[in-house]
This record gives C-alpha cells, sequence and structure tokens, in this order.
C-alpha cells in the first residue's frame, strides 16, 4: 500500500487545529482551510499548528491523500460535495443537539450515514470524533506505550477503514476497526464510548456490551 | 507589570452545614454577602456568570452586582460571562453602563457563550445560528461602546441609524472582554473587535493556551490596534489545608462534572484525573493558599496574562465555606502572588 503523506484538515475551530498537529507531529504534510480565504487563518496556522500550510480548501483537498472534515455538522450542508468526490474522507463530526441545536436533517440513525449519502463519491470513514478536543492531544501516546488509549475507525469501505487505522495509529491511538458506518455509531454522543478516553480492552467491551445492549 | 485578580461566581447553589440546598433566593443574597466581603477581603474584581438552571440560579447577575456596587467603593464588577448570542447587544450595554453609573466607574463585561447553552431555547434562538449570532453582536457591542450616535446593520436585530444609546458613560468605554475556550478563531475575532481576551481554561494543562496569548497578541498587531490584556479564567476552592480543600471540593466537582459532562463532552471525573487538574500542570485551583498563589503566578508567566479570575465555589459548598475562601483568596492568595511575580 503506498504510504499516504499528505492531510488537508477542513475547519480551524476548536477541533481541526488539534487533530492538524497531531499529524503535523506525526509526520505528515497538513494543510488547513477553511470556507474563506487562507489569509484569515495565516496566524493560527503559523502559531497554534507549526508546520501546517493554511490553503484555500480547494487547493488543500486536490493534493490531499486524506481529507479530514472539523467543521461544525451545520456547516457541513453547505459543503459542495463535488469538491471531495473521489477522496478518502475522515468524517470527524457529531451530531450533537445539546450542544449544537437540533438539525433536522440528523435527527435520524447516524450522523455519518447522512454525511456519507450528500458523499457519495467519497470513500467515507468516521473517526476521530469521540474523543474531546480537549483530550485528544493529551492523551496520544507512540505505538507500544503501556497507557496507550484507544480510538474507532469505522466505514462500509474495508481498504478506506485500514487507511484511516494506520492514521489513527500514527497520532497516537491505538485503532479499532468497526465493520460498517451504521456500525460506527457508537462513536457518537450517547455512545459508550464517547467523551470517554479507553484503553483497547475497556474500548472494545464498551463496544461489545453495546451491541449485546441492542441485539 | 501590574496584576488583578478577581472572584467570579455562577451563583452556584449554597447548601447549608447538613447538605440539604438553601432556596435560589437565599443563594443569591449570600452572593451579594460574599461580593461585599471581597472587597473587604482585598479582591480586585468580583464577577457573575449568567446561567439559567436549577443548581446555577443566576440569569440577572446585573442587578446582583448593582445591589454589590451600592455597598462597595472599589472592588471592579462585571458578568463572567453575558451570554450575549441570546441578548440583546443594546440591552447589555444599557445594563452595563447602568452598573458603570452606580458603581462610579467599576463596570466591566465579559462576552461570552460560557458553558450556559440554556438560554438559547429560553429566549427562542436556535444553538446553530450560534456563531452568526455572537460575530453580528459582538460586532454592535464594539460600536456601542465606543459611545455616541451608533450606525449599525445586522442580520440578528433591527438596524440602528444614529441612534443615541443612555446612559453614556462618564470615562470612555468600560474594560470589555470575549471569552475564550479553545477556538482559535475567536482569539482573531477578539483583536479583530477590540476587545481583551479572556481565556477560560477549565481542563488540561493551562501551558497550552500560550500559543493563544501569543496569537491574541499578534492578531492585534495586525490589526492596527494597540496591545490589550489577557486574562485566565479557571474553577477553583481555597481552603487551610490542600487535603481541607480537596476534600471540600472533590465531592462537589464530581456531581456537578457528572451532572452536565452528556452536554458538554466532557470525561467523567475520577479521583485520578482530579488530582492530575488539581497538580502543578492542570487547571483546577483546588489547595492551600500557598499551592494556589504559587499556581496561579506560574500560569500567569507562562501565558503572559496580567489577570486572574477564580471561578469560586461549586453546587453544595456551603456559604461559610465560600466566605472562608474568599478571606484565603484575598487575604493570602493575593498577596503571595503578587510577591511571586514581582
Amino acid at each position: 500500500m503506498r504510504e499516504l503523506s499528505r492531510l488537508a484538515v477542513l475547519g480551524a475551530g476548536h477541533v481541526g487545529p488539534v487533530i492538524a498537529r497531531l499529524a503535523v507531529k506525526a509526520g505528515y504534510r497538513v494543510d488547513i482551510a477553511t470556507s474563506g480565504d487562507p489569509e484569515d487563518i495565516a496566524l493560527i496556522a503559523e502559531l497554534v499548528i507549526p508546520g501546517a500550510q493554511p490553503r484555500w480548501a480547494s487547493d488543500a483537498v486536490a493534493d490531499a491523500d486524506i481529507v479530514v472534515l472539523a467543521i461544525p455538522l451545520h456547516r457541513f450542508l453547505d459543503v459542495d460535495p463535488a469538491l471531495l468526490d473521489g477522496k478518502l474522507v475522515v468524517d470527524a463530526m457529531n451530531y450533537w443537539p445539546a450542544s449544537d441545536g437540533v438539525l433536522s436533517a440528523f435527527e435520524d440513525g447516524g450522523s455519518s450515514d447522512v454525511v456519507a449519502r450528500r458523499l457519495a463519491g467519497t470513500a467515507l470513514v468516521k473517526a476521530l470524533n469521540h474523543i474531546g478536543y480537549h483530550e485528544l492531544e493529551d492523551r496520544a501516546r507512540p505505538a507500544g506505550a503501556a497507557d496507550r488509549r484507544a480510538a474507532g475507525v469505522a466505514g462500509d469501505d474495508p481498504a478506506a477503514v485500514a487507511m484511516i487505522a494506520g492514521l489513527v495509529d500514527r497520532i497516537g491511538y491505538d485503532p479499532v476497526r468497526l465493520e460498517s458506518l451504521r456500525a460506527g455509531r457508537v462513536l457518537q454522543p450517547g455512545g459508550p464510548v464517547f467523551g470517554v478516553v479507553l484503553t483497547l480492552p475497556e474500548f472494545e467491551r464498551a463496544v461489545r456490551q453495546d451491541a449485546g445492549s441492542l441485539a | 507589570m501590574t496584576y488583578t485578580f478577581g472572584l467570579d461566581t455562577f451563583g452556584d447553589r449554597n447548601s447549608d452545614a447538613d447538605g440539604k440546598p438553601l432556596s435560589h433566593a437565599q443563594t443569591i443574597r449570600n452572593v451579594v454577602e460574599e461580593g461585599v466581603f471581597a472587597e473587604q477581603a482585598g479582591v480586585d474584581f468580583f464577577g457573575i456568570g449568567e446561567h439559567h438552571t436549577e443548581y446555577f440560579p443566576m440569569p440577572a447577575g446585573d442587578v446582583v452586582l448593582a445591589a454589590i456596587a451600592a455597598r462597595t467603593g472599589r472592588i471592579r464588577l462585571g458578568s463572567a460571562v453575558t451570554v450575549l448570542s441570546s441578548d440583546d447587544p443594546v440591552r447589555v450595554f444599557q445594563r452595563y453602563s447602568t452598573l458603570n453609573a452606580i458603581s462610579g466607574g467599576r463596570a466591566e463585561v465579559i462576552l461570552g457563550r460560557g458553558s450556559s447553552i440554556e438560554s438559547f431555547p429560553l429566549f427562542g434562538y436556535d444553538l446553530a445560528d450560534y456563531e452568526e449570532l455572537f460575530e453580528d453582536k459582538a460586532t454592535l457591542f464594539a460600536e456601542l461602546l465606543k459611545g455616541g450616535p451608533v450606525t449599525w446593520e445586522g442580520k440578528t436585530r433591527a438596524p440602528l441609524l444614529n441612534q443615541d444609546v443612555v446612559p453614556h458613560t462618564e470615562s470612555g468605554p468600560f474594560p470589555a472582554w470575549i471569552g475564550v475556550g479553545g477556538n482559535p478563531q475567536s482569539v482573531i475575532r477578539a483583536a479583530r473587535l477590540g476587545f481583551s481576551l479572556m481565556l477560560a481554561i477549565i481542563g488540561g494543562p493551562p501551558a497550552r493556551f500560550a500559543a493563544y496569548s501569543e496569537l491574541f497578541q499578534r492578531a492585534l498587531e495586525k490589526f492596527g490596534r494597540p496591545p490589550l490584556p489577557v486574562g485566565v479564567h479557571s474553577p477553583g476552592h481555597v481552603a487551610a489545608t490542600d487535603e481541607q480543600a480537596k476534600a471540600e471540593f472533590w465531592p462537589r466537582w464530581r456531581e456537578i462534572i457528572t451532572l452536565i459532562a452528556p452536554e458538554r463532552g466532557f470525561a467523567l471525573p475520577t479521583e485520578e484525573s482530579f488530582d492530575t487538574e488539581t497538580g502543578p500542570h492542570g487547571a483546577l485551583y483546588v489547595g492551600s493558599p500557598e499551592t494556589v498563589a504559587r499556581k496561579i503566578a506560574s500560569n500567569l508567566r507562562v501565558l503572559e496574562a496580567t489577570r486572574f479570575d477564580l471561578k469560586y465555589g461549586m453546587p453544595g459548598l456551603t456559604h461559610d465555606q465560600l466566605m472562608t475562601n474568599i478571606e484565603l483568596y484575598g487575604g493570602q492568595v493575593i498577596p503571595r502572588a503578587r510577591e511571586l511575580l514581582s
């Protein structure tokens, strides 16, 4: 498998810069973009995400092996799906009405199912959404560390899931692969691993218990 | 360098010594006493954060601040924070310029979201519009602060045409801050609109916010503005010893975080995580006066900040425990922190 080395992070709010910093540290070439002019986030990139390049979203996506969506979910509906066609895309977004308000498009089922339907031309993987942005960086550890934690990776395309599992591993978490976006609902707000940072055995147990309770 | 030290409360509902919750009304009267006592204890600023819940019954902090203003002469008084997105900037300006009049120029305001999202459904706003509401209203608030007739047009409120907004302030704008959690774009906005920056640090290592402080000053430069102060707001509790402070605070902290964790995506606190947060690299200032003073001084240095506001209290603590906290903070923590910083 070709080494995936270029990342485009869309979103420079709470979550985007954290993922971008972790990726820079892991050796990825990272571009960061918002819906606007890269000049608007030039200082943020320089001081908060040293090593990442601020770019126009279309340029960043065109050059990227992996695109990370780290924008508020209600803004996702403004993203032109054509921009992402043919890309490997990580959905790090959440539908979280208690915090962000009710969005009728996401009221039923899994938010990533809605995202996947809208981005039908992409290989979509749900990941990096369930650990709080304030913890994602502090808890990252190199492979083999005794206190390394786990992070879920869910998608319908096994090759895409494997590639994002590689990303998750490189930035500091033991990847736990879930076989479908549907199974990835355990990673959502209200699910058993959302907002808690668990070791691999704890994570697997939590997901299994949840599956058991649904059966 | 001049440092300023404040106390913030959300009107955390008090309990009596047996753990029975006091009424909302009694809790509010206690906050008035705490504010008056804070001045006597030597605290520079007393802030009240807007909340609308059973355990933080504090939707009208400006009224409470006015009562404190009438009984004090030196302490500065302000919001911490005002949830501007679900309020009318003209009314916020009017309430705080009225407080400024009552207090003889001691009013401040910190604008933000805080942890208060319950005001959105209460006042008929959609949380999904948060960003647009805040941007629009903060822009208008910056105009109002300048004094003089205001002409403004936005998307979230009726336009103003050459509108005189009263009461006028006697000596220019009162201090106004924007409270920022972890979003660097909010730091840029504060600089662009000319507000001071209040970093709300409630979890994790405070040092990681150092980049935000630099980002703020660099952004002010870029927008052609003079340097403005950076402040830090963090929760904590001071008692005679580290052990006592932790023993009093921990059960109340566990209770409240467990209650709000599902909404905010916080991990549930454990004794281990509490020890980390109250340790030298955590965000909670819980301990003896010496422990808390050292931590404040060290973080103000690292963050190049000149203001520290301790969010004191937690629902379920007693008024007596809070008064002791205030006495120790004003009498010992602040002088010691000043000494360490000099």
